[in-house]
């Protein structure tokens, strides 16, 4: 049996680590609440944009005449997948669920012969992905939530997926991010960013009027000032900073989440780990003590 | 919905600012101002920087300029996405005024084609601040 010093070495170590999981889920609870309310917040503008560059779309009869990024190229044989992660760790299955996803679909992406890119957001995508597939990652970008995720961040990685898919570096872009369902539940959300396809609508029920949304203005017959194609060349780009912008905050706010739940299991561990190791300590000092005594009795008895 | 009101939205990247029934807004395009009554025909348009009206009981209830847009109006209801939008009355000459001399220095100093127009834009932005604080249209 380990001796007392050990144990009360062992004890005062785990509480320790236990008072800081404790600070960092306190941490994560406030930074979550914040994120949370800003995630919802920003739902409402990029799903009333989608609704409106859907409907735009679809009156567009001549496909080939609209802007590239609407139109696509008509070929798939080059696929970016944006990856949306964290820079910090200790937010328990959160990277490594997205990292799942990538890993599943640029393998089924080779093997239909095709080629991909990875864009990873976020430092601790590029340490799941980079041992296997360090020759597709073409770029990391970090420290985009500082102290929270900015607009102007967003509309950056657009321009520039933009700028690369206007060189030809690709034919479809998808981008991929936990959207936030609740404190404790994330769920991998794949997104088409070009060309741009509407969000199929299971994904769009989040929002409370989100039946109106979809009631009104999908078979009306709109007037466009300026023509359609003035109005998409302008609502394109930035419908994709928005949608960028919308993955960003999502996934923060699920950070935040993923943290809160994993720190506070780490948390209870550690109260349960100090139970059992206290117990220990008392048995051992008792015993220890017990040992003493029938020492000092049986040395009384020889005499 | 009733059918004299208009159900009105203002919505910025961040949030849904506003979300009211009003008489009439009268939205500034980048084809020209329009002005929203229940029942407009179904249309949507990009929006200049500008000041949107709103109207209600006759009167201009409030004025809000926005840093252009886009903006879906259908017969009854008229959204409107703003990439900026803050009221007039809160607005300060001053400080307008010393942002719009910020951004011509700015688009004197630059050369490179994405940067001019970015900054040529922010001139424009604040040149239409201005002017909506200094010449206050449709009393």
């Amino acid at each position: 049996m380990a001796n007392l010093k050990d144990l009360r070495v062992r004890i005062t170590s785990v509480k320790s680590t236990q008072r800081i999981t404790s600070a960092m889920k306190m941490v994560a609870a406030a930074k979550l609440r914040r994120a949370q309310e800003q995630a919802i917040a920003a739902r409402p503008y990029a799903e009333r944009m989608e609704r409106m560059l859907g409907s735009v779309a679809e009156s567009i009869n001549d496909i080939s005449s609209a802007p590239p990024l609407l139109a696509g190229t008509g070929k798939s044989d080059v696929q970016l997948i944006v990856v949306m992660t964290t820079d910090r760790g200790l937010c328990g299955g959160f990277n490594t669920n997205i990292a799942r996803w990538t890993r599943r679909q640029v393998r089924t992406i080779v093997s239909e012969g095709k080629e991909v890119k990875l864009l990873i957001v976020g430092r601790k995508g590029l340490g799941l992905l980079r041992s296997e597939f360090s020759d597709k990652i073409i770029d990391t970008i970090e420290d985009t939530a500082k102290p929270a995720p900015g607009f102007d961040v967003a509309a950056s990685i657009a321009s520039r997926i933009t700028t690369m898919y206007e060189n030809n570096e690709f034919d479809i872009c998808t981008i991929v991010y936990n959207r936030f369902e609740s404190a404790l539940s994330q769920i991998v959300t794949p997104q088409q960013l070009i060309p741009f396809a509407p969000t199929s609508s299971e994904s769009l029920q989040s929002s409370e009027n989100d039946a109106s949304i979809k009631n009104v203005g999908m078979n009306v017959a709109y007037d466009y000032e300026p023509e359609e194609n003035a109005i998409l060349t302008d609502l394109l780009p930035r419908n994709m900073s928005i949608q960028v912008y919308r993955a960003m905050l999502e996934s923060f706010a699920s950070e935040q989440g993923a943290r809160m739940a994993a720190m506070d299991n780490a948390t209870r561990n550690a109260g349960d780990l100090i139970d059992q190791l206290t117990i220990n300590y008392n048995r051992t000092r008792q015993a220890f003590i017990t040992k003493e005594l029938i020492e000092i009795i049986s040395g009384a008895e020889a005499l | 919905m009733s059918e004299t009101l208009v159900q009105f939205e203002l919505v910025s990247p961040e949030q849904l600012l506003m979300s009211e029934e009003v008489e009439m807004v009268v939205v500034p395009g980048s084809e020209g101002d329009f002005g929203v009554l229940p029942g407009h025909s179904p249309t949507i348009t990009t929006v200049r920087p500008g000041v949107i009206h709103i109207f209600t009981n006759g009167t201009i209830s409030s004025r809000i300029f926005v840093a252009g847009g886009f903006s879906e109006v259908t017969s009854d209801r008229c959204t409107v996405l703003a990439e900026e939008a803050l009221p007039v009355d809160k607005m300060d000459k001053a400080i307008v005024e010393s942002d719009l001399q910020i951004a011509i220095d700015e688009l004197n100093k630059t050369d490179e084609k994405t940067a001019k127009k970015l900054a040529e834009n922010r001139v424009n932005i604040q040149r239409a601040k201005l002017a909506a604080i200094n010449s206050p249209v449709y009393q």
